[in-house]
């Protein structure tokens, strides 16, 4: 595990099923048992992911009473999901305009350029 | 926003300093491929909107190198890296330094799948050789820098 906590955001985060347990909690606390119940894991691995969560800061448990709900620090995953959505969506932007030049191309060509022409200069 | 079913989706992998980005297209692997390795139609796409891009070189064989500027105003951002491996339709393996950090190089891996039916998924995977590199990668694009986004975490997970 990486040492800084920006990197066991990231890490924690990478994995499907804790991002689920994310999403589900932006609804409201649960239990672990409340959380494990939609997947055909144990009790004791979706801990393990809620561990892994706790460490990065994404969720606490309250100390309080027998249920000891999980609780999403809603402003870490906000700012974490900011930065990877702004990056995933300059991403996209990019691909629009690939999917514009696609659409513009014909459709038998060559997968490379022509190889013989000269070096390609700076642009007009 | 249109409906289309293959938004670009990212990854970022938890045991290696690495940024995965999946997207699909409606085109077949000759085509996404050209669009790649054709300067003349690279520079029409790889450039954020709002800046321009031009071609120094760019020269998309095995072995080949490449070099382009993102303009915009009188700013200039240069880009550069060699390619490694070049497989038509299949491949393209290349490393890429921004030149305002020219000890950093991210060592980048294209795969272009065919689906069949006219359509390709494109995996595009980044390495770095750090985590804090890494995720200062995908940070970049926030307007409030990386520094002060790791301040703001700072603070929060202090709390």
């Amino acid at each position: 595990m990486s040492a800084d906590p920006l990197s066991r955001v990231f890490s924690a985060l990478a994995d499907p099923t804790r991002r689920d347990i994310v999403a589900r909690l932006t609804a409201g606390d649960a239990t672990v048992g409340e959380l494990a119940e939609p997947y055909d894991v144990t009790v004791q691995a979706v801990s393990k992911h809620l561990k892994v969560l706790e460490d990065a800061g994404l969720v606490s448990r309250t100390r309080d009473a027998q249920r000891r709900p999980v609780h999403l620090e809603a402003e870490v995953f906000d700012l974490m999901t900011r930065w990877i959505e702004r990056y995933r969506r300059q991403a996209e932007e990019r691909y629009r305009q690939l999917d514009d030049v696609l659409r513009a191309m014909p459709d038998d060509v060559e997968p490379t350029p022509p190889t013989d022409r000269p070096e390609t200069g700076a642009t007009p | 926003m249109t409906t289309r079913t293959h938004e670009t989706e990212i990854v970022s992998d938890p045991d290696v300093p690495l940024v995965r980005i999946t997207r699909e297209f409606d085109a077949p692997p000759d085509k996404v491929f050209r669009a790649h390795t054709d300067p003349d139609l690279v520079v029409k796409w790889l450039g954020p909107r709002d800046l321009t891009m031009t071609v120094d070189h760019y020269d998309c064989r095995t072995g080949g190198s490449y070099r382009y500027l993102h303009v915009r105003g009188d700013d200039e951002f240069g880009f550069h890296g060699c390619f490694h491996e070049v497989r038509p339709s299949e491949l393209i393996v290349q490393t890429f330094t921004f030149e305002g950090v020219p000890d950093g190089v991210a060592l980048e891996k294209l795969v272009f799948e065919d689906l069949g039916d006219g359509r390709t998924r494109l995996i595009a995977t980044s390495l770095v050789d750090s985590f804090a590199d890494r995720d200062a990668f995908v940070a970049s694009g926030m307007e409030t820098g990386v520094r002060e986004g790791y301040e703001r975490l700072d603070e929060l997970l202090a709390k």
